[in-house]
């Protein structure tokens, strides 16, 4: 069992209150996945030319006491690139203005416990183990602003409990996905994926699903093609919520096996696994309260 | 009549169900209205006597199962299993149901006024089941007795496996489940099914339906049939 949600703002000025308004919906979902939390939110892109990755130390030796300063004069010295740092105890946002794969390569070579989180112009991602209520107070979630974002909570049933495994799974650049469910046939998309030089960091079912749709993607499938291959192709139990830039995405598995709720108002779509992730949302008393129906493709547009 | 509310955004669920298990079944109040559910799991489960009890807004999963002589409502949705292995009396959902509505229900009325989700009355044992949407696939699977109304369409594969239950139809069905068939409706079948919509508060014409049933084939093992049904 797992829990998703996701919470996408249409008025503008709701976007300063996107953190607030999506914690008490993570902690709803403690029931459904009390072991590990994390999220994905989107927001206002850098410049075509510069990139951030959200970084996490907690697997490193130093774990919260981490040199994220050191680690920017570093790169600094070694790739002439000055780095913004943004840290906060095991998790900090490095922008850039360089390939991040010159950067990411450099960071694994040097420090190889440390965990790139995500790669983007939009994206900022954080997950950790531990109920969502510590993981959203550990990392600040509710002073989170952005036009939309993705969450997860895990109870974990197909890997083990560690923070690289928790959800958001990310793959390329500026995509997430979060699910709820379970794969039967997560190795064979491995195994089709590998020779085509896709890297997998984990051995969790997600993380399959992630790097199969964003291949897609990359070869250059729209996001409603790259779904309804991910119908043809991926086998299980799954709902899953998706992140790109400017859009949230939502399926479910013919069998609608794994729950999803949706609250849309004049202000917002709110998804979560349950409605009592939403009971707290403003006006939500009059919103238009939806089940998604399996096979079939929800996306909203920022 | 006496009502009482509990508001369970103050009261816990536990104290609302111990209240309708103990003080309700003594008959010290007749009605009771729950506000702010805000999709709590297990409102009002296992009631066992005659007392009305009306949720405002939206239920959680398994709200009113194991029913036995209450009358609840719902004015929301309800989430997964609403009103399984219910025995007696009614459950009414103004708003949707999510999926597994009315599973295995040995008797009572479930309504849902909107769509339920897959598998609506799996495993019905007896009781009856008025939907005034469509339901999902796999709706009334291997169903053994009791009636289902679906005034909307039906999903993928309904009545898999389907034993003496009998489903009525009014809209279009994506695939019969194995075993299923339509047959012709007969002066009865109108009856019973104007008798369900009258109890349900649905306007129908009760002559719109479709009959489907049983074959019977799957009821006893045919060496030749080489697993194809």
């Amino acid at each position: 069992m797992c829990g998703i949600v996701g919470l996408l703002v249409k008025t503008p000025a709701l976007r300063e209150r996107l953190g607030e308004l999506m914690v008490p919906m993570l902690i709803g979902m403690t029931e459904r996945g009390p072991d590990s939390a994390g999220l994905a939110v989107f927001g206002q892109p850098l410049p075509e030319s510069e990139r951030k990755i959200s970084l996490y130390s907690g697997l490193t030796e130093d774990g919260a006491d981490f040199n994220w300063l050191g680690l920017g004069h570093e790169l600094k010295a070694h790739l002439g690139v000055s780095a913004q740092v943004e840290a906060k105890g095991n998790h900090a946002v490095l922008s850039f203005s360089l390939a991040p794969e010159v950067v990411k390569r450099w960071v694994k070579e040097h420090y190889p416990r440390l965990h790139i989180l995500s790669t983007g112009r939009s994206i900022d991602l954080y997950k950790d183990i531990g109920t969502p209520a510590e993981v959203a107070a550990r990392y600040g979630f509710a002073g989170l602003k952005g036009s939309h974002l993705v969450g997860h909570t895990r109870m974990a049933t197909e890997s083990a409990v560690t923070p690289d495994r928790a959800h958001p799974f990310t793959a390329g650049e500026d995509f997430c996905l979060v699910h709820n469910g379970s794969l039967s046939n997560p190795n064979g998309i491995r195994r089709m994926l590998e020779p085509r030089g896709i890297r997998f960091e984990t051995d969790n079912d997600t993380e399959a699903a992630c790097r199969f749709l964003e291949w897609r993607l990359r070869e250059g499938d729209d996001l409603e093609v790259a779904l309804q291959k991910g119908f043809e192709e991926l086998d299980g139990f799954y709902t899953f919520l998706m992140g790109t830039p400017d859009k949230l995405a939502l399926i479910r598995d013919p069998f609608a096996c794994k729950p999803a709720v949706v609250a849309e108002t004049d202000d917002y779509v709110a998804i979560a696994s349950e409605f009592r992730s939403l009971a707290h949302l403003p006006g939500v008393k009059h919103a238009h309260v939806f089940e998604p129906a399996p096979e079939e493709m929800y996306v909203w547009n920022a | 009549m006496e009502r009482l509310t509990f508001d369970l955004a103050t009261t816990s669920l536990r104290e609302l169900n111990t209240f309708l298990h103990t003080d309700a079944r003594e008959g010290k109040v007749e009605a009771v209205t729950v506000v702010n559910p805000d999709g709590a799991h297990n409102i009002a489960v296992g009631l066992d006597c005659p007392i009305t009890v009306e949720v405002v807004g939206h239920a959680g999963y398994y709200a009113g199962g194991m029913n036995k002589s209450a009358t609840i409502t719902i004015t929301g949705s309800a989430g997964t299993g609403v009103g399984e292995n219910m025995m007696s009396g009614k459950v009414h959902v103004k708003g949707f149901a999510s999926n597994g509505a009315g599973a295995s229900a040995h008797g009572g009325l479930l309504v849902i006024e909107g769509d339920a989700g897959l598998r609506c009355g799996i495993s019905l044992k007896g009781g009856n089941i008025v939907v005034g949407g469509s339901v999902g696939s796999f709706s009334a699977f291997m169903a053994q007795a009791g009636t289902m109304v679906i005034c909307g369409d039906a999903g993928d594969a309904l009545g898999d496996s389907l034993y003496e239950a009998v489903l009525y139809v009014k809209g279009s069905v994506k695939s019969l489940g194995a075993d299923a068939q339509f047959e012709p409706m007969t002066d009865a079948d109108i009856a019973t099914v104007a008798g369900l919509l009258d109890k349900a508060g649905l306007d129908h014409d009760p002559k719109a339906f479709k009959r489907i049933a049983s074959q019977r084939s799957l009821y006893h093992w045919n060496a030749d049939a080489n697993q194809e049904y």
